[in-house]
């Protein structure tokens, strides 16, 4: 096996921890921790695009470390938890499919993104092309987190963890996108969650419960 | 290579390395019980207590069960050889030995298989309630921790191009240092493996005998004396043997690589001690901060090693770390 440079390394060892952060939330059923768990994340994001920018010298890849840091890794874990804490939703319920199913339907979802970005890899150009697999990876066990949920705060945090997913498949195929993107994302983002914020105390409020299953009922009511 | 063609030095140092496993594996449970009673602030039993478990359980006279067949008093022989066995197969000590060429790592998960359906079929001979449901429990617990143990394997394997355990200890303590996220992965892998599979607590408690929790010693009910005694040596040893398997798949620094001599075991064998020890307070650490697992549970704990196996395998192929 060829050695790679020790920054290479870090970061083929930031992406693989990413990949393992991403099953760890899909198996974790304490809100508290899944949003901890997306602390974790972003902190390993923060250090890839760190890691990143000094080693190609891109210097926009500082701003976007700041951004992750404040707004994923410092505001909207510190959001989720007032959320958590107002709204008493400690647990999620039981997930759609038993935690060994999950994990098993993830593999098979990390092989299918793995063969997904084979060829896409083999175009880029950039030294953490092999990032790009993760990338996908992240997004779609994120994807995968979202459907196997009943409470719509794992929801969210699965909505963060694919954001998280997509920006390391960005800096991964062209380090990084444009900052005007960037920012608007970043935007994005956070006015979502402020917003479903807003959401869960109207769902909670008609409910008594978070559980989404119950918007479903919601035609009949009228 | 045929055994034929090994010089008898090279037997003789064999010889050694399989006295010391057997002399050694006794003392590598007592040290772990030390460091749980230390952790768990209590007075540790000697560090020989196993030992004299093991004679007194050999000077007394072996009862067996009304209904037992030949397998019953078989069973723990073919155990207790197959444990020796494969100590003589897992480089330990050194990577070019006698036996240690006779057989791959594949080939090693099997020869535990053997040992784990023949100890389940003791257990079930007698025809007691506890013994059965030991017997159930071991075999769902090592059908779901072969797998994992089996993708450990093939991550080191691929790492490495062969599936030979000495090869690959060879291959990785000749490389140079590097961070490798996927051998991480299989660590933790194995380490799960290693808990489940010598009964240690997250799935089993080794010191329990309370009925509905147990499952290594419930299998173990109806043996005594020397019968015991085996069995008792063979779970020390199988111990030993998955530490020494970690050794050689994570840490494989200090084994003899080159010719081997009585005298190259001499640097080896402390290294292993040095090892062994860290290794022994590192489980007592596991077992003392975790809680042991609803048997239903244990199936999550395996899945769990399995997707970091398998992971160290995907992140592997992908990452090329």
């Amino acid at each position: 096996m060829l050695t790679a440079p020790l920054d290479l390394q870090l970061l083929n060892a930031c992406a693989a921890l990413l990949l393992l952060l991403s099953f760890a939330m899909l198996s974790q059923r304490r809100i508290v921790s899944l949003v901890n768990l997306l602390i974790v994340q972003g902190a390993v994001l923060t250090c890839a695009t760190l890691l990143l920018a000094w080693r190609t010298g891109q210097s926009h890849l500082y701003v976007s470390a700041a951004l992750t840091l404040g707004l994923k890794v410092v505001f909207l874990p510190w959001l989720l938890h007032r959320l958590i804490r107002r709204l008493e939703v400690y647990w999620d319920t039981e997930p759609l499919l038993n935690v060994s199913g999950t994990m098993l339907v993830g593999i098979l979802t990390v092989v299918f993104a793995f063969a997904l970005a084979q060829p896409i890899t083999q175009l880029a150009a950039t030294t953490m092309r092999s990032g790009i697999g993760i990338a996908i990876a992240v997004v779609l066990l994120a994807f995968l987190m979202m459907i196997t949920r009943r409470k719509a705060m794992s929801q969210v945090v699965g909505f963060l963890s694919m954001e998280n997913g997509l920006f390391f498949g960005a800096m991964s195929a062209t380090y990084g996108m444009p900052m005007v993107v960037e920012l608007g994302i970043a935007l994005d983002v956070l006015v979502a969650v402020l917003v479903l914020g807003v959401f869960f105390f109207q769902i909670r409020e008609q409910f008594d419960s978070l559980d989404l299953h119950h918007l479903e009922s919601l035609r009949e009511r009228q | 290579m045929s055994l034929v063609a090994f010089k008898p030095l090279e037997l003789l140092t064999q010889l050694i390395e399989i006295l010391v496993a057997l002399a050694v594996a006794p003392l590598l449970t007592g040290w772990v019980n030390q460091c749980r009673a230390w952790l768990a602030n209590r007075r540790a039993p000697s560090l020989w207590l196993p030992y004299d478990n093991i004679r007194k359980l050999f000077e007394k006279e072996a009862v067996l069960a009304a209904g037992a067949s030949p397998l019953f008093r078989v069973a723990p022989y073919i155990v207790f050889a197959t444990m020796v066995l494969a100590a003589g197969i897992i480089p330990s000590m050194g990577t070019r030995l006698p036996l240690v060429a006779a057989a791959d790592a594949i080939a090693l998960v099997g020869l535990f298989a053997t040992a784990r359906v023949f100890l389940s079929l003791a257990a079930m001979d007698v025809g007691t309630a506890f013994g059965t449901l030991g017997a159930r429990r071991e075999m769902m617990v090592g059908f779901l921790a072969e797998p994992a143990l089996l993708m450990v394997i093939f991550v080191a394997s691929l790492i490495s191009a062969t599936t030979a355990l000495p090869a690959i200890a060879e291959h990785l303590a000749t490389q140079s240092l590097g961070l490798y996220p996927s051998l991480a992965f299989t660590a933790v892998a194995f380490t799960l493996v290693l808990l489940a599979e010598n009964a240690r607590i997250p799935v089993d408690n080794p010191a329990t005998h309370l009925e509905l929790t147990m499952i290594h010693e419930a299998m173990l009910l109806e043996y005594s004396a020397r019968h015991l005694a085996l069995m008792e040596w063979a779970s020390h040893l199988r111990l030993f043997n998955y530490a020494c398997i970690g050794f050689a798949l994570f840490i494989p620094w200090g084994v003899a690589t080159g010719t081997v001599g009585p005298l190259a075991l001499a640097f080896a064998v402390p290294v292993l001690a040095a090892k062994l020890v860290l290794a022994g307070a590192g489980l007592a650490l596991i077992e003392t901060v975790s809680a042991k697992l609803r048997v239903m549970r244990a199936p999550e704990f395996l899945a769990t090693a399995f997707l970091f196996a398998v992971l160290g395998l995907l992140v592997h192929v992908l990452l090329r770390a």
